[in-house]
């Protein structure tokens, strides 16, 4: 059972479902900082307070945790088999043509892992009690923050290749899940024709909606509040 | 026209190898690329010195014994070709061409260009086969197979084990060939009786020895001399999920 759990295509296959994971929870928290835009903290704040307590976000919320972290690990254990299946370099360079963003995917994610560090001391540990703060106020926290040049910043770095993580990410966990070009039933059949070009479509439409998103209230409130 | 080649040189599989260079006079545009090699080792043998060790077989594009790793791309940068099957026309006067080895911790360096590619044999013992009595060969009618199915399977049956695939991946990684293997079969009916074996067998000896994992990255369909395509791995991965 162990070879089966552990084997290479086991562990892309966790990693993509928990990134697939990650994938859906963007969006929602996105939409949750939006309300930081507004000039009454209370939605914001009630909100945050929602996420904080509702019972079955509270399970969401450890599913999350566990995808972070098995995310993380998984691609670094891969990336570490990785390099060491490839001891010796080419002198003539690797000038093979690929999925651009595919090469990056490790250093990608460690900014995007950087940010989660800084993001966790600064919201999540408060909710936790680990950090002096008051759970019940992040709107003017967030506000706080963003008055930072530095932290928006790195924020603004950070979604930028967050951006470029998720537009190979999104392809890549269909292939790995095996749903590239699967026919499965008649329907889908006349659909599959089209899979692939859609699945691109909208990785891209995904990868630069939600860092701007992002992006976009990080500038407004740091330049223009 | 005339060449400089940069060629790894490495006399055995302990020794340290490095890049020597040579000069190459009047090398004709109508040569394949391991005529000029031919050359070269003509003059060094007259030069009393060591040839270039490379493999090589049938020099048709079917043995697959032929893989070298030249100016960043395994066969050459010319695309769906072996190196065998590489012109010297894509070549101009006065080019530096680097030469190496596949690099790869499974396909260790034997010597020069040749390095041992029977981690592939161990994967292809492993599970790579049907299991039917021998003897005569059995009425071709007895079992059917769908046009379609059987179209895509011989696709995927030409892949002749160069090992392209995991020189020009980033990460070593043998899925598309692994993946060429394991669709010929899984798309037959002879092949689904085994299957589910066959795959964890495959996938275990191909993690065993080292390659590395398939980041969706694409360089491997990119540089495949018999044009072996990606979706064959989302097979792979779909025939493993379903072996559990
Ligand atoms: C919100 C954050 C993140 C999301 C939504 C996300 C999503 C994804 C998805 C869907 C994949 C595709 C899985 C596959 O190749 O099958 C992926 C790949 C990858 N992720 Fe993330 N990821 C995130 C953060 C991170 C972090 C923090 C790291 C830390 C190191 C990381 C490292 C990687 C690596 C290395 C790969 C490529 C795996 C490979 O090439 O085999 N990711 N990510
Ligand atoms: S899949 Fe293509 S590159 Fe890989 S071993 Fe087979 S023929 Fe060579
Ligand atoms: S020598 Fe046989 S494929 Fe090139």
């Amino acid at each position: 059972m162990n070879k089966i759990l552990f084997s290479s295509l086991s562990k892309k296959f966790v990693m993509a479902l928990a990134g697939l994971f990650l994938l859906m929870f963007l969006p929602v928290h996105l939409i949750i900082n939006l309300m930081l835009l507004k000039s009454d903290p209370v939605p914001f704040n009630r909100a945050a307070h929602f996420m904080a307590t509702f019972p079955v976000v509270k399970i969401v919320e450890i599913a999350l945790i566990a995808a972070i972290l098995i995310h993380i690990s998984w691609g670094i254990f891969l990336q570490i088999q990785n390099w060491l299946a490839r001891p010796v370099g080419y002198a003539g360079g690797n000038k093979s043509e690929t999925s651009f963003f595919s090469r990056f995917m490790i250093w990608t994610g460690a900014s995007v892992l950087t940010f989660l560090v800084l993001h966790f001391f600064n919201f999540y540990f408060i909710k936790l009690g680990l950090v002096p703060g008051d759970p019940e106020n992040f709107y003017s926290v967030a506000h706080n923050l963003f008055k930072i040049s530095a932290y928006n910043y790195i924020y603004l770095i950070c979604f930028v290749l967050l951006g470029l993580h998720l537009f190979h990410a999104f392809s890549s966990a269909f292939q790995t899940l095996g749903l590239n070009h699967r026919i499965w039933t008649p329907v889908v059949k006349v659909f599959h024709r089209i899979w692939t070009p859609v699945v691109k479509v909208f990785a891209l439409i995904y990868s630069i909606l939600i860092p701007a998103g992002f992006a976009y209230i990080s500038l407004t409130l740091w330049l223009f509040r | 026209m005339k060449l400089t080649l940069k060629i790894w040189r490495q006399k055995n599989a302990k020794a340290k190898g490095i890049f020597a260079t040579y000069k190459m006079e009047d090398v004709s545009h109508e040569m394949s690329f391991l005529e000029m090699l031919d050359a070269l080792n003509k003059n060094l043998v007259g030069e009393d010195k060591d040839p270039v060790a490379f493999d090589h077989d049938c020099r048709e594009g079917i043995c697959g014994s032929c893989g070298m790793y030249i100016n960043g791309h395994p066969h050459g940068p010319v695309p769906a070709v072996t190196t065998c099957h590489l012109s010297m026309r894509y070549f101009s006067d006065g080019d530096t061409i680097w030469i190496e080895p596949w690099r790869a911790k499974p396909f260790p360096v034997i010597k020069d260009l040749i390095v041992d590619r029977s981690a592939f044999d161990k994967i292809q013992i492993a599970g790579g086969f049907i299991s039917v009595n021998a003897g005569a060969a059995p009425e071709a009618n007895s079992i059917l197979a769908e046009k379609k199915k059987s179209d895509k399977a011989f696709d995927s049956s030409i892949c002749i084990g160069c090992g392209a695939c995991v020189a020009a991946c980033k990460n070593a990684s043998a899925m598309l060939f692994v993946s060429a293997k394991i669709s010929q079969f899984a798309l037959l009916p002879q092949g689904r009786i085994e299957a589910k074996e066959r795959v964890r067998a495959m996938v275990e000896k191909m993690d065993e020895l080292g390659f590395g994992n398939c980041s969706n990255t694409g360089a491997c369909e990119a540089e495949c001399p018999k044009q072996i395509k990606l979706t064959n791995i989302s097979r792979l991965n779909r025939e493993y999920y379903k072996a559990y």
